[in-house]
């Protein structure tokens, strides 16, 4: 049985290296050059899938990446199991491990083929109009319920072991498709020393010519002529020539996205080998040489195992040296099912029957069908098939419907006519006309520096074809600036048989006759679908699924067209295609995601302080692209319990705190105090030099952008502090003023984040704790009160000093170089173990800001909120006649009097801590009417009781009033109070 | 990915290195505070949203950090003309 359909000899196949493979734990035996779906062929297996929808028996359609029906998995073990590749599309390697899919309990014995028999409630739209009640049933028993029964293979849970490589290239041609279009055209623009990219989708470059046996180019086998073409390309510099690398997108202004798939050929890859390459190339033109697809008949049970595209039939026979059976019946529209039926004659094993719709047929085939043995049946079609798991016999009919007769055969091939592949031509925003030799689209404009040549191009013919190419080769060239060969050279073909692509549309079908095979849809679907009112192309594509599948219908989108279009009653041109979208070919997440996965996914920055705080068990989290140490727990320490007490160790002792992901802008120039006016709502004309202001920065609409304190260190230089994540924003929004609105102003951006490191030290002990180290600062209250900045050095390294608190303690932020930070900070700590010392993270901040009523913005404000809505009226300077956003805070709406306004919220029962985003909700007489929302919350060990902050509409008007907060299932009763918990007269800060 | 030339540097490059900012040639008012409600409504939220030819502002955000406008055709998505701040574009005025 072994290989039982593979003939004696031919084909590109290696028969001195024999593969061992296995398909449903049965074991196979394929060659070298073998795809899974040519060696499964050989060994005269056809039935290899179920279909998706009605769990259909499916064989082997296409012989490309088209194929509809033949997904399987394939299995390396572990985590590298990859489901839904086309057998067609899979090289054979020793070793290779595939099963078929969708079906429980076997391929053979499969519980889902019962929606075949459903088939008549399962139509187009069938879950629109069955799934509809009760309502809460579409999320607990349809959904999981079809989900289960319709699908593809199951994806492996495990992450993926492989890693996968990006490359950016650019070229003056790039060409898509390496059949006899592509590579004359490469040949053309080779010479010209233009840079060019030469790209395929198969594991061999040469698309049809592959499976030319007896046709010669200027008087070489097709073959040779081939290999010499190949080898003259390679061994061009200015050539790259790439194989298994399928061109999914085409993107704006020459932007090509290729995946090229670089193990999965391979029976042991090599672990340092990426497993695909992503290529994102920008080229100068392009040139789509992508050929054509055949298109299947439309008739009954078109579908069963053993019917097979006529052309891929041919490819099996010639490429691979493999029979699609023992006694086939061809079944056509066109020449294209002649040239099949020749050939297996020629290869001893000639087709029973050619039943062709025509009822004129070129006399030269028919000539040779008759000399072959083969019997005509003209004007005629297949009607029916029957055969459990593989075609056994068929029914044909004279196109009127007379003269049914039955023919006994063990595979069906069919040829419909040829679809030009225009996907990416149309993702270019080439236009396309109705082409009536094709009864296909075909491209028409070209947008700029896009070419198509060959079959994909409308040009059939093998010498047409070469032409063709080498006049786009040619014409791309001249395009991108170089110095091109004539437009026309003479390819000499002999041995070709003459064949037109001419075919008359299908006529209307009967019987479970499939358009797309893939989605399961039939003729049947779509003429419903028009019935039922959709007449768009657009929508009875949505509507039955047609053309959405994994193949994106390269073999269903005209017969789907001209059935849509059959039913309407108007030509194909008026009912239009439908638009391709990327990709053409599935690519893996693995591809497009390249090196941006774990650790490399984005970048993540980190302080100088950060080791120590990791070497100290500190726990992290995310602010913006930071990580930040949240808390440092010691030995049985939750989080709360490490919040308790660090934020004690600061209100009673000190507490040390690495601020460094503060954004740092320094602000120059004879203008600086002028720009930071006009920017910011503060006064900052009157800011004397070594002084601080908070500053808050307005949008123009009048909300609150960022907030942080900005010292004045000279006349012409201020150290402006914006929040962690704000910094680009803040910069950005700078420079846009400076640069676009007030280009007089002669001030000068510098971003200093990454200069200074920044530790903030807190509490009653914090000058204690810094005087030590430093030198050149008076650090008394009276030289160096609240909100001043001083110079000066600390332990040898420079320190820019700010006197601020965010926690309402004495405070200090030492800014030092980054370089030093590492030092100053582990003196600070070694000493401060004397003085109580405790080192904080983000969580206790958080907390003792909240004590004091501090903004966080973000946190507190959501992008619609003002200075006074925030209790930050106090900062804006009103006399000023305008800053950025000030006529905002004027508009009617924003002096409502019930605008969302921050307040403090105490619970009923103290130790209960609300739920950060919970709902504030009125529980007056009137009912319950949403009020706000709470934005802080936190358990304050200071006050032995939680605390919060909570936007609230009208809320400084509510002082006392009581209002529930409700969060999902818990409903907790507060009183609204002021925002500053802590120490309300402010007396800590000098303590 | 478009591709941006970058009047500044003088360079054609990829979109990735820029930043889009919105329409272009919305002067903020001299005197935002003699605006009318209306007026100011219409500077802060009123934009064209124009089929065809846009006037629009891009930021050199991965290069040199300029400001610049361009003219793009919303339809094919391409850039036909980069200029300067406060220059007038080689295709027009600089109204809209």
């Amino acid at each position: 049985m072994s290989n039982a359909y593979r003939i004696p000899a031919g084909g590109r196949i290696n028969r001195k290296k024999p593969l061992k493979f296995q398909f449903n734990n049965q074991n196979y035996i394929g060659f070298e050059g073998d795809t899974l779906a040519s060696a499964l062929l050989a060994n005269g297996v056809h039935f290899v899938a179920r279909s998706f929808k009605y769990h259909r028996p499916r064989g082997i359609l296409s012989a490309g990446s088209e194929e509809p029906n033949a997904l399987v998995t394939i299995n390396r073990g572990q985590a590298r199991v990859t489901p839904n590749l086309p057998a067609t599309t899979a090289q054979l390697y020793d070793g290779l491990i595939a099963a078929s899919q969708n079906h429980w309990p076997s391929l053979n014995v499969d519980a889902g083929a019962v929606n075949d028999l459903l088939h008549p409630v399962l139509a187009a739209g069938f879950y629109y109009k069955t799934f509809m009640w009760p309502r809460n049933f579409w999320n607990t028993v349809y959904e999981p319920f079809i989900r289960a029964a319709a699908g593809l293979g199951k994806a492996p849970s495990e992450p993926d072991p492989d890693f996968y490589a990006t490359r950016h290239a650019y070229c003056d041609v790039l060409i898509i498709g390496g059949g006899p279009a592509g590579i004359a055209a490469a040949l053309a623009a080779a010479a010209t020393g233009a840079r060019v990219m030469l790209v395929d989708e198969q594991s061999e470059m040469g698309g049809s010519l592959l499976s030319e046996v007896s046709v010669r180019i200027d008087s070489a086998a097709a073959g040779d002529w081939l290999a010499s073409a190949l080898e003259t390309l390679r061994a061009a510099p200015n050539v790259q020539v790439i194989q298994r690398a399928a061109a999914f997108g085409f993107y704006h202004e020459n932007f090509v996205g290729i995946g090229q798939r670089l193990t999965d050929h391979l029976a042991d890859p090599s672990a340092d080998c990426p497993r695909e390459r992503l290529w994102k190339v920008r080229a100068r033109t392009v040139i789509l040489a992508q050929g054509a697809i055949e298109r299947p008949l439309v008739f009954g049970g078109n579908d069963r195992p053993g019917v097979m595209l006529a052309g891929a039939a041919r490819t099996y026979l010639n490429r691979y040296g493999v029979l699609a059976g023992r006694s086939a019946v061809i079944a056509t529209s066109n020449d294209s099912g002649w040239l099949t039926a020749l050939d297996l004659a020629r290869a001893g094993s000639a087709p029973t029957a050619i039943v062709d719709m025509r009822p004129d047929v070129a006399p030269d085939l028919v000539a040779r069908a008759g000399d072959a043995g083969i019997e005509v049946i003209k004007d005629s079609r297949v009607i029916r098939t029957s055969g459990r798991f593989r075609v056994r016999r068929i029914v044909v009919a004279r196109n009127d419907g007379a003269g049914q007769r039955e023919l006994a055969c063990d595979s069906l091939l069919m040829s419909g006519g040829w679809t030009p592949s225009v996907h990416l031509w149309s993702q270019a925003n080439g236009t396309l006309s109705w082409d009536e030799t094709f009864k296909a689209f075909v491209p028409e404009a070209a947008p700029g520096g896009v070419f198509a040549a060959g079959a994909g191009a409308g040009v059939f013919g093998l010498g047409e074809t070469l032409q063709s190419g080498w006049s786009a080769g040619s014409a791309a060239c001249r395009s991108a600036g170089f110095g091109a060969p004539g437009a026309t050279r003479g390819f000499r073909i002999e041995g070709e048989i003459a064949a037109s692509p001419a075919t008359p549309l299908q006529a209307p079908s009967t019987g479970r006759a499939f358009i797309d095979f893939q989605n399961d849809v039939t003729a049947k679907d779509i003429r419903l679908a028009v019935q039922e009112g959709f007449q768009s192309v657009e929508h009875i594509k949505r509507y039955t699924t047609t053309g959405m599948a994994t193949d994106q219908g390269k073999t269903s989108n005209i017969n789907a067209l001209a059935e849509a279009a059959a039913t309407l009653g108007v030509s194909p041109q008026q009912a239009g295609l439908t638009r391709f979208r990327p990709p053409y070919s599935p690519i893996t997440f693995g591809a497009l995601a390249g090196m941006k996965r774990n650790g490399t996914f984005q970048p993540v920055r980190r302080t100088e302080i950060d080791p120590w705080a990791e070497q100290q068990g500190a726990v992290f989290e995310p602010v913006s692209l930071w990580r930040r140490a949240r808390y440092f727990p010691k030995a049985g320490e939750d989080m709360h319990a490490a919040v308790r007490r660090e934020s004690v160790g600061v209100r009673t002792a000190v507490g040390m705190f690495d601020a460094s992901t503060l954004g740092k802008i320094e602000v120059v120039g004879p203008d600086a105090a002028e720009f930071l006016n006009r920017l910011y709502v503060n006064a900052w004309k009157s800011l004397a030099p070594s002084r601080c202001k908070y500053g808050v920065l307005l949008g123009e609409d009048g909300f609150i952008r960022d907030d942080g304190v900005v010292a004045r260190l000279t006349e012409d230089r201020f150290h402006v502090t914006t929040t962690t994540g704000g910094a680009p924003r803040v910069l950005t929004m700078m420079e846009d003023y400076l640069q676009t609105e007030w280009p007089d102003l002669q001030v000068w951006l510098t971003s200093t984040t990454e200069q200074w490191a920044v530790i903030a030290v807190n509490g009653p002990n914090a000058k204690q704790l810094i005087a030590p180290f430093i030198d050149g600062i008076d650090l008394s209250d009276e030289a160096l009160p609240h909100m001043a900045y001083a110079e000066g050095n600390i332990a040898g390294a420079q320190l820019r000093l700010f006197r601020v608190s965010f926690t309402g303690e004495r405070g200090y932020e030492l800014n030092v170089p980054t370089s030093e930070a590492r030092r100053i900070w582990e003196l600070l700590h070694a000493a401060g173990a004397a003085l109580g010392l405790v080192v904080y993270g983000t969580e206790t901040m958080h907390l003792l800001r909240a004590e004091k009523g501090y903004i966080i913005v973000g946190q507190d404000t959501d992008g619609t909120n003002t200075p006074q809505d925030v209790g930050l009226g106090w900062a804006v300077g009103n006399k000023k006649k305008d800053f950025v956003g000030k006529r905002s805070l004027n508009r009617p709406d924003m002096l409502k009097a019930d605008r969302p306004q921050l307040v403090g919220l105490l619970t009923e029962d103290s130790r209960t801590v609300l739920e950060e985003g919970a709902q504030v909700v009125s529980t007056g007489p009137a009912g319950a009417r949403p009020l706000g929302h709470v934005t802080s919350a936190y358990w304050s060990e200071a006050l032995g009781r939680s605390v919060a902050l909570a936007l609230v509409a009208g809320g400084r008007a509510c002082m006392g009033q009581d209002v529930a907060v409700c969060a999902a299932k818990v409903q907790t009763r507060a009183t609204i109070s002021g925002t500053v918990f802590y120490d309300p007269k402010g007396e800590r800060i000098n303590a | 990915m478009i591709q941006v030339r970058c009047p500044y540097c003088d360079a054609l490059l990829p979109e990735q290195e820029f930043a889009y900012a919105g329409q272009a040639h919305i002067a903020r008012p001299e005197d935002p505070s003699a605006e009318t409600d209306e007026a100011w409504r219409d500077y802060l939220y009123i934009r064209s949203n124009t089929r065809g030819l846009h006037k629009e502002r891009w930021r050199h955000v991965h290069g040199c950090g300029r400001f610049f406008n361009a003219i793009r055709d919303t339809v094919s998505d391409r850039i036909q003309e980069t200029y300067r701040m406060f220059e007038t574009p080689a295709g027009g005025s600089a109204d809209e």
